[in-house]
């Protein structure tokens, strides 16, 4: 793994921090979008409350084929993903007119809790297939698409934008068409880094796949057949070795993910760097290298790839030179009729939304906003734990090469494990020792995230130049200067990127992690986590959308004040080279 | 006189073990002594060790065998009075210009005040004025290894170890370093007793430095010492200095020459296992051209070839042995003379000099006869990467195997012996001639 790669998944594309006319009308899209799908679940709630659920087996034998329909509802998501990665962003990038309104949409949409969102999804996808499972799948997919896909999205966006110019011009001087020079020039450019950013999502989407195979709204439940709703009757059955199979199953699919799909491709992205120096750490896979050694892959993908020549060839390029004196005037009215446009949809999107919160009061709003407020300091207070925790130790990790190999690939692997598999072993303790929800439910907002501040603190340990390391042992600087000057320092645009990629799934695992049900029991911590939760239980999609929008509120207000400005501050000072 | 002595270094040898028990022999037997008021340098190509003999005078590293001895102590760590210059200049990006400059100070605990005064008056001898609250990226490279000398002379060490300081400069910055150096030393402001100044550019040894060590490569063994009694300041146009060092060109390609005889011997027939350097097949052309060429003509004295081409030693030494080994050219005393298939391959086309090179490979280089017999005899004509680097791993370390490998290659694609594929890592005789 090439570590130069490593960037946060969440937007950090622009410097500045103060929100723009863009990002209002992006927050009203949004929130209309939601409202929408809303208010559309609640009349269609009632009819769909005889959905038969598939019956679910805790015998062992039947884990191979959950873990099958579970990974292939994540190979699904991420095929629509990609699909949405390079319509939407590249229509961001070469449009300037869409992009001024795409990006700050894709930055609200980032910091909308997915998990609170499925609860709204999946009412609308089931009506879609009244009374068929087939609703209930396009749901799930459908909330793994959405915690994949926009981060993809943003890292293509970014890429396509900084395609160096000889390369697109040489392109047109080959006389390239706009569809071949996206696929030949402008996507093998962005190929490593948006294969890092598929790999992040992927570990993030574990999470989500499982937390949407079982979901209750209201009176109807959904249970997809899938490690998730095993464990979710594991849970109802107080099954403790049941749970231990299906994490058991877990880690061998994240394995198989991780050298049949995500090693080589990461090994085979190395060819599109576009630094053209050979690095003595290129990826390797062997898997990678049974595909091209293979002569049936090999006749397999030739008529794809005939055919996919076979299209460069079917449009003539445009001319170089095509500027006229008509262009202008007509640009001019383009202009008009796509601000107007936005203009009605934004105005309908206000009326929605201030129809739909009719019922909510203003103390609703500064009820939930304390309750955000105690979430957030929740968050912030385990990252920094986190942080204290794993950042010794993995600079520690770091130095040291032959640790730095066995431990780093293990902290990239615990980082993909869906953590909510977990949460039965320690709600089980908790109940068992009786400990004080509010406390003790808080570390399982961070069991999963921690792991991106160990692996990017690693990372950054490790790429620290040697000759830095052997001047500050030729000056004999040591013990806490040592920390001080030259440790901390080093790793801080690392630790950074971890830290805003933890906190982010953070807030994400709020929703599962404050409210946690171990047979009869259920715990519940005070937070905006546990609201949304319970407005889920209870069908109220008034309060679902109200805690939606807070939470979005809060990620958007803190990434913009907190997490942007330090990942900038990090990446003037303290980058190296 | 007896000047009192400030290092003295014996009989130190350092050896890496090796996948698969063996060990590598990076030094061997190395004696050096260094006295007050002296510049000591190492000379040599990379691979000779100097910079390793350099860590393990700082105490960065421990010596496999032998002893330092620093002012009458053993160094067994890193020693406060001796402070290094490091090539890249290893500045911290997130500490000013002042702030590394005191990092050294407030390691050693210094009261806040003191160590203020002395970085700022190390910054002034330097010739930083006025640069203090800046950060390194804001520093032109000569700007950023000023802040390296200040950083290494606030400590007031007794010796200043300087790893190829100005290599990584271009030309004029690292002239206008060398006299600033040159200038404070002679004076007597520097607050050292003696330097240590690692580098493969000769001119600036013989400029430099009371004496000169040339090292070997492969293991890096001190072969000879010559002292320069020059007058300071010395001058690059002075009829001595060039003879000095011309002395030590001939000095260089004689051991190279002699080392190269002697290993045919020990290895009678084996070439397989001979380590071979990265070297373009664009080099060697362009080095054949410039020798054939006016006013050359077929044989060139090597220190006015390098100065012609601006080519550093340690560029010029590989492209000429290369062209050695393949019986292109001889080389001698110092110059190198073209041979007639050298002189042939000048005259040709693109295509007769990929015949000439192709024929010189099969028959000066084992390696590549070796690879090509092997692809001729399977009947896929194809042979994987891993097969050849498994062989030389018998003779060599990992990584050298990977270069040799790396270089042969290279050649095999340029005279068209074989075809190599990275993606699959296969060898195969695909469009071979």
């Amino acid at each position: 793994m090439r570590f130069s790669a490593l960037i946060p998944p969440v937007s950090i594309e622009a410097r500045r921090f103060l929100p723009s006319r863009w990002d209002a009308l992006a927050a009203i899209l949004v929130l209309g979008f939601i409202v929408l799908f809303a208010d559309a679940s609640q009349i269609l709630l009632e009819p769909l409350a005889k959905l038969t659920s598939t019956p679910i087996s805790l015998s062992p034998s039947s884990l191979p084929e959950y873990a099958l329909r579970t990974s292939l509802r994540m190979l699904i998501a991420l095929a629509v993903s990609l699909t949405f990665t390079f319509t939407y962003a590249t229509w961001a990038a070469k449009s300037p007119r869409a992009g001024s309104l795409l990006i700050p949409l894709l930055d609200i949409l980032q910091s909308v809790p997915i998990l609170g969102f499925i609860s709204i999804t999946v009412v609308f996808f089931m009506s879609l297939a009244p009374g068929r499972v087939f609703g209930a799948e396009l749901a799930a997919v459908f909330a793994i698409f959405t915690s994949q896909a926009w981060n993809m999205a943003f890292s293509f966006y970014q890429s396509l934008r900084t395609v160096p110019s000889e390369l697109t011009e040489a392109g047109k001087l080959f006389g390239l068409n706009g569809w071949a020079r996206f696929w030949r020039i402008d996507a093998p450019f962005a190929m490593p880094s948006l294969i890092w950013n598929m790999m992040m999502s992927m570990s993030g989407g574990w999470f989500f796949v499982v937390a949407s195979e079982a979901i209750s709204v209201g009176h109807t439940t959904v249970t997809l057949p899938g490690i998730g709703s095993y464990i979710a009757l594991a849970i109802a059955e107080r099954n403790l070795s049941a749970i231990f199979w299906a994490i058991g199953a877990m880690l061998i699919v994240i394995l198989i993910y991780d050298q049949l799909l995500f090693r080589p491709l990461v090994a085979w992205a190395d060819r599109f760097r576009f630094d053209q120096e050979q690095g003595d750490g290129r990826p390797q896979s062997w898997a990678l290298t049974m595909f091209r050694r293979s002569r049936l892959l090999a006749a397999a993908t030739a008529p794809f790839s005939s055919f996919m020549s076979w299209t460069y060839r079917l449009a003539p390029p445009k001319p170089i030179l095509t500027a006229g004196p008509g262009m202008a005037v007509s640009q001019r009215a383009a202009d008009f009729v796509w601000y107007a446009i936005l203009g009605a949809i934004g105005a309908v999107a206000l009326w929605k939304i201030a129809s739909f919160a009719g019922p909510i009061s203003v103390a609703d709003i500064l009820r939930v906003l304390g309750l955000g407020l105690i979430t957030m300091v929740r968050v912030l207070l385990l990252i920094a734990l986190a942080s204290v925790i794993w950042t010794p130790i993995g600079i520690y990790v770091g130095m040291r090469p032959s640790l730095a190999r066995i431990i780093q690939p293990i902290a990239q692997f615990l980082a993909a494990f869906p953590a909510n598999l977990l949460f039965p072993v320690a709600v089980s303790a908790i109940v068992t020792f009786q400990l004080n929800p509010d406390v003790w439910l808080s570390p399982l907002m961070v069991l999963g995230t921690q792991w991106y501040i160990l692996f990017n603190v690693i990372a950054g340990a490790s790429v620290l130049p040697h000759e830095l390391r052997d001047a500050s042992t030729n000056f004999q600087v040591r013990g806490w200067l040592w920390w001080r000057k030259v440790a901390l320092p080093g790793v801080f645009p690392f630790y950074v990127t971890g830290a805003i990629t933890a906190s982010g799934g953070s807030w994400n695992a709020a929703i599962v992690a404050e409210v946690a049900t171990w047979g009869t029991h259920t715990l519940r911590a005070h937070g905006l986590g546990a609201f949304i939760a319970d407005a889920t239980t209870a069908g109220n999609f008034h309060r679902i959308v109200l805690g939606i929008a807070a939470m979005s509120f809060l990620v958007t207000v803190i990434n913009r004040l907190f997490w942007r400005p330090l990942y900038w501050y990090a990446e003037r000072k303290f980058r190296l080279g | 006189m007896e000047s009192e002595m400030l290092l003295d270094v014996r009989d130190v040898g350092r050896s890496f073990p090796r996948a698969g028990g063996s060990e590598l022999l990076v030094l061997e037997d190395v004696n050096l002594t260094l006295h007050d008021c002296e510049i000591v340098g190492l000379l040599g190509r990379s691979g000779s060790g100097k910079s390793t003999l350099l860590r393990i005078i700082s105490g960065l590293s421990p010596p496999s065998r032998g002893s330092v001895n620093y002012m009458g102590h053993a160094v067994d760590g890193p020693a406060s009075g001796i402070a290094m210059v490091f090539q890249s200049f290893a500045l911290f990006p997130w500490l000013t210009v002042l702030e590394n400059v005191q990092l050294g100070l407030e390691a050693l605990g210094l009261p806040p005040k003191e160590i203020r005064a002395r970085a700022l008056s190390a910054i002034d001898l330097i010739g930083l004025d006025g640069y203090e609250s800046a950060y390194p990226r804001e520093l032109s490279g000569g700007m950023r290894q000023r802040v390296g000398f200040a950083r290494a002379l606030v400590v007031h060490p007794n010796i200043l170890l300087m790893d190829e300081p100005f290599s990584a400069l271009d030309v004029l910055t690292a002239e206008n370093l060398r006299t600033d150096f040159l200038d404070l030393w002679g004076e007597g402001r520097l607050p050292i007793k003696g330097v240590i100044l690692v580098t493969h550019n000769i001119e600036e040894a013989v400029l430099m430095c009371d004496r000169v060590l040339l090292f070997s490569t492969n293991p890096g063994r001190v072969v000879t010492e010559i002292k320069i009694d020059l007058r300071r300041p010395r001058d690059r146009q002075d009829p001595a200095f060039i003879s000095v060092v011309d002395r030590i060109y001939a000095e260089m390609t004689a051991r190279r020459a002699d080392r190269v005889a002697q290993r045919k011997e020990r290895f009678p027939g084996s070439g397989i296992g001979t380590q071979l350097p990265r070297v373009s097949a664009n080099l060697i052309a362009g080095l054949i051209e410039a020798v054939a060429a006016s006013p050359y003509d077929g044989k060139a004295d090597l220190p006015d070839l390098a100065a012609d081409l601006q080519l550093e030693v340690d560029e010029l030494f590989p492209v000429a042995e290369t062209l050695q080994m393949l019986r292109l050219a001889e080389l001698e005393g110092g110059d190198i003379k073209l041979t007639h298939m050298g002189k042939l391959f000048a005259e040709k086309d693109l295509n007769g000099r990929k015949e000439i090179f192709s024929r010189a490979l099969v028959s000066y280089v084992a390696l590549a006869a070796h690879i090509r017999r092997i692809l001729d005899e399977r009947r896929s004509h194809t042979a994987p990467k891993s097969r050849f680097l498994d062989e030389l791993e018998d003779f060599m370390a990992a990584e050298a195997a990977e270069e040799t490998l790396r270089a042969v290659i290279s050649w095999g694609r340029f005279g068209e012996l074989f075809a190599y594929d990275d993606e699959t890592a296969m060898f195969s005789l695909d469009n071979p001639r």
